[in-house]
């Protein structure tokens, strides 16, 4: 339970004291407890280490007090450290280590040699090309990085107000609210010229000033929790490992534009993130910085949680006001805009979640502390999910402006097992693939329009040569049209017919005219549809035909598939040279399509085939290879 | 189903929402049956004051909401574009194989698992994944699906 906070004199006490009582932890054992983390074990290990710290007779102090009395070993769940390849992880300060992989075996020898006798364990440590990194910010993966809104993601508990007040939380919204008028916190926005990182990348200033100018006594302000571009989980991230960051800024925006209730819609796939939501509300109305008369300034903002029930398309702005009103995710005609007739009508701010985490630096810092990050037309950092045939998957953050190849190569380690690099999916369903001559192109709002992408909300799908272009363009096309919400026929209709001929190309029946009858209804789909997932549906396939048509051409033409990963083009040859002749193959085959004599050469009969592998991978000699 | 329907469970839901908050009435009803009983959305309409096709409407239109019982195990194999790319597909098709499901038969006839896919659980550093009632299993391959479909029938025995 947490006390109320009653006034401003009072929020610095308290601030002061948690300060204090987290100095006094001289040792710090931070156990990721991200999604990622949790399911291989990590509050498993967090318990461990609570009860193996307390055996060993030290202070174990898992969440701060006022009075502290003399030092202690804190144990935390942390926010996604982002290196969820290497997960769990344990981190440990002073000495900034970062055990990786950690099971729940270690941590017997974690607590006695780490944490007693303040000894590093080799074997626990991330290593990489002979080289042991002990400190987590030695490590390529994290030196690379600007980490501002993941700063304390893996450095403080993510479920403590606490901790969060510790570190100097809140200042921001006390900053705005005791300090600064509604004009003051809109210019510096402004200033700042922070753009959405939901993918429109819309100017954050520019929307928030509009729904201020709006007469209506009320407005709202909506958090966009909805992150459902497949191989995107940044939000997640920062709504699990730092939920009060992210209330902060909402609640500086409803001071802003005069709004006193806020809603997140959260995707119903992030159960944790909801679960650590509800803690950070709870916790903030307890301490009096959400209800009634906040710090008695006579402000007043209450916070509601909506749980998505499994629909992309709330991810528009009005499906998902809808959404939450209770009604069919389906998004209407603009104007009226979301700032003047928003949520129940009334004028509202709806912003992602990344968007609202950078808020409270903005406002701590000043615009142009922000401004200084990055490129001008979009300053800042953004955080990146990074994974696919790559090395080092995770949750990274980077200033905008940032290359591909700096991404790829350097944060993420390169391509996994050494395989080539051939393109790097960037923006989910609406975004495009780029390849390996626009690997320096720098990651921002403007650059990636130009290339034909968008940096949608962050997700960085890498992909390797075996990866089949025009079979990725089917993915998204099958998501796509499952998605569709059936309001406007060029999408739903024309998403369908798309979907069918881009399954006939991978199977093998692809008719001459394909590629142009695609790109003919790709036109129409993004000149008519409403709504921006209907305008972006066919960009996937739109950046496949453009850089990859010679692999489109191989499946219609040549009925051959140069990535080898379409199942249906693939042909199973015996290599004369390196079969024995023992019949393994034509025993294993379920339609009897090898025939042979013993200790000669078999043969497969490509008619009656059915490339189902099963002779490749009952061969003993590697001597069967698809083709 | 049995014919007299408990409607005290649904009226205990609609109590702790406002009357705009279908979809989480809707939830709370799944939470509890596992599913979304017909004989429920008479009765959902008739209080909330609404017509019967809204609350239908909206039962039909999200993917998260089943009309159909499900079953005791609810396994959902990921399909973004991280697991994709690993291979969640041959996942996919361990799982149904092994149950004798298809896309079209979703649950078992003795109702103790559901096979469905869902577009990303946020969990692809561990890709390709898949949740058993939302617990994430991580780095999966379909040798391992199977060890893991057995390690739940063991448990469902035992229980």
């Amino acid at each position: 339970m947490e006390k109320k906070i009653l006034d401003r004199a009072q929020l610095s006490a308290e601030r002061e004291a948690y300060a204090k009582c987290f100095e006094l932890q001289k040792k710090k054992v931070l156990v990721c407890g991200g999604t990622g983390c949790v399911a291989g074990g990590s509050l498993e290990i967090y318990e461990e280490i609570i009860r193996l710290v307390k055996e060993k007779g030290l202070v174990c102090d898992v969440e701060l007090c006022e009075d502290p009395h003399g030092e202690t070993v804190g144990v935390k769940k942390s926010g996604c450290h982002g290196f969820c390849e290497m997960g769990p992880l344990v981190r440990i300060e002073p000495f900034g280590y970062l055990y990786t992989k950690v099971q729940l075996s270690d941590c017997e020898e974690i607590v006695e040699k780490t944490i007693v006798g303040e000894e590093h364990i080799e074997r626990l440590a991330y290593k990489m090309n002979g080289v042991v990194y002990k400190e987590q910010e030695e490590i390529p993966f994290y030196k690379k990085q600007t980490r501002l809104v993941l700063e304390h993601c893996g450095h403080i508990d993510a479920t403590s107000i606490r901790e969060y007040l510790a570190i100097g939380g809140y200042k921001a919204f006390e900053k705005a609210l005791f300090d600064m008028k509604s004009e003051d916190i809109i210019n510096e926005i402004t200033e700042s010229n922070l753009r959405g990182r939901g993918g429109g990348g819309f100017p954050t200033g520019r929307k928030w000033a509009q729904v201020a100018r709006q007469t209506s006594p009320t407005k709202y302000i909506v958090c966009n929790g909805d992150e459902g571009d497949p191989g995107a989980f940044m939000d997640r991230s920062i709504m699990e490992g730092d939920p009060h960051r992210m209330l902060e800024g909402m609640m500086i925006a409803g001071i802003a534009t005069g709004a006193s209730e806020g809603y997140i819609y959260v995707r119903a796939e992030y159960p944790l993130a909801v679960e650590r939501l509800k803690t950070a509300i709870a916790q903030a109305t307890e301490a009096g910085l959400l209800g009634e008369n906040i710090l008695g300034t006579g402000f007043s903002f209450t916070m509601h949680i909506n749980r998505g029930a499994g629909a992309f398309v709330c991810g528009e702005g009005s499906a998902l006001t809808a959404s939450i009103e209770g009604k069919r995710g389906m998004p209407r005609v603009k104007p009226p805009r979301t700032v003047e007739h928003g949520l129940f009508d009334e004028p509202t701010v709806l912003n992602n979640v990344e968007t609202f985490a950078n808020v409270p630096l903005i406002i701590l810092n000043g615009s142009q502390w922000y401004k200084g990050i990055g490129p001008e037309n979009s300053p800042g950092t953004k955080a990146f999910a990074l994974t696919g045939n790559i090395t080092n998957t995770g949750l990274i953050e980077v200033p905008m402006g940032t290359t591909l190849r700096e991404v790829i190569f350097e944060v993420g380690g390169g391509m996994r097992g050494g395989s080539d690099f051939k393109a790097v999916q960037i923006g989910g369903p609406s975004g495009g693939c780029l390849t390996a001559d626009m690997l320096d192109l720098p990651l921002d709002f403007d650059s990636l329009k130009k290339a034909g992408a968008m940096i949608g909300s962050g997700g960085l799908v890498v992909m390797d040569s075996s990866t089949c272009m025009v079979e990725v363009a089917r993915f998204f096309m099958n998501f796509t049209q499952n998605e569709s919400c059936g309001k406007c026929v060029p999408c739903r209709e024309g998403t369908k017919r798309m979907l069918e001929i881009l399954e006939r190309i991978v199977n093998g029946n692809g008719r001459d005219g394909d590629i142009e009858l695609l790109s003919e209804l790709a036109d129409t789909i993004s000149a008519t549809a409403l709504c921006g997932l209907g305008k972006t549906a066919a960009s996937p396939v739109v950046s496949t035909i453009k850089y990859f048509r010679d692999e489109y051409e191989a499946h219609i033409y040549d009925k051959k598939c140069p990535a080898g990963g379409c199942k249906k083009l693939v042909t199973y040859v015996i290599d004369p040279a390196l079969c024995k002749g023992c019949s393994k193959c034509a025993r294993n085959c379920p339609v009897g399509a090898i025939s042979g004599e013993i200790k000669k050469p078999f043969v497969i009969d490509t008619q009656k085939c059915i490339k189902c592998g099963a002779c490749a991978s009952a061969c003993n000699f590697k001597a069967i290879s698809q083709q | 189903m049995n014919n007299e329907f408990n409607y005290t469970v649904i009226d205990d839901i609609l109590n702790e929402y406002p009357p705009t908050a279908v979809i989480a009435i809707l939830q709370a009803v799944q939470e509890h049956y596992h599913y979304l009983p017909r004989e429920a959305f008479p009765y959902i309409a008739k209080k909330l004051n609404v017509g019967e096709a809204r609350i239908y409407s909206v039962a039909t239109f999200y993917e998260n909401f089943s009309l159909e019982p499900k079953g005791k195990y609810v396994i959902k194999c990921c399909d973004g574009t991280a697991c994709h790319v690993r291979g969640s597909i041959p996942i996919l098709e361990k799982l149904r194989e092994e149950l004798g499901l298809s896309e079209d038969k979703k649950t078992t006839d003795d109702l103790l698992f559901t096979v469905e896919t869902v577009s990303c659980l946020g969990a692809c550093g561990l890709a390709p994944a898949i949740t058993v009632n939302d617990k994430v299993y991580g780095a999966m391959t379909p040798d391992k699906a199977v060890e893991l479909l057995n390690t739940l029938k063991a448990e469902s025995a035992e229980a």
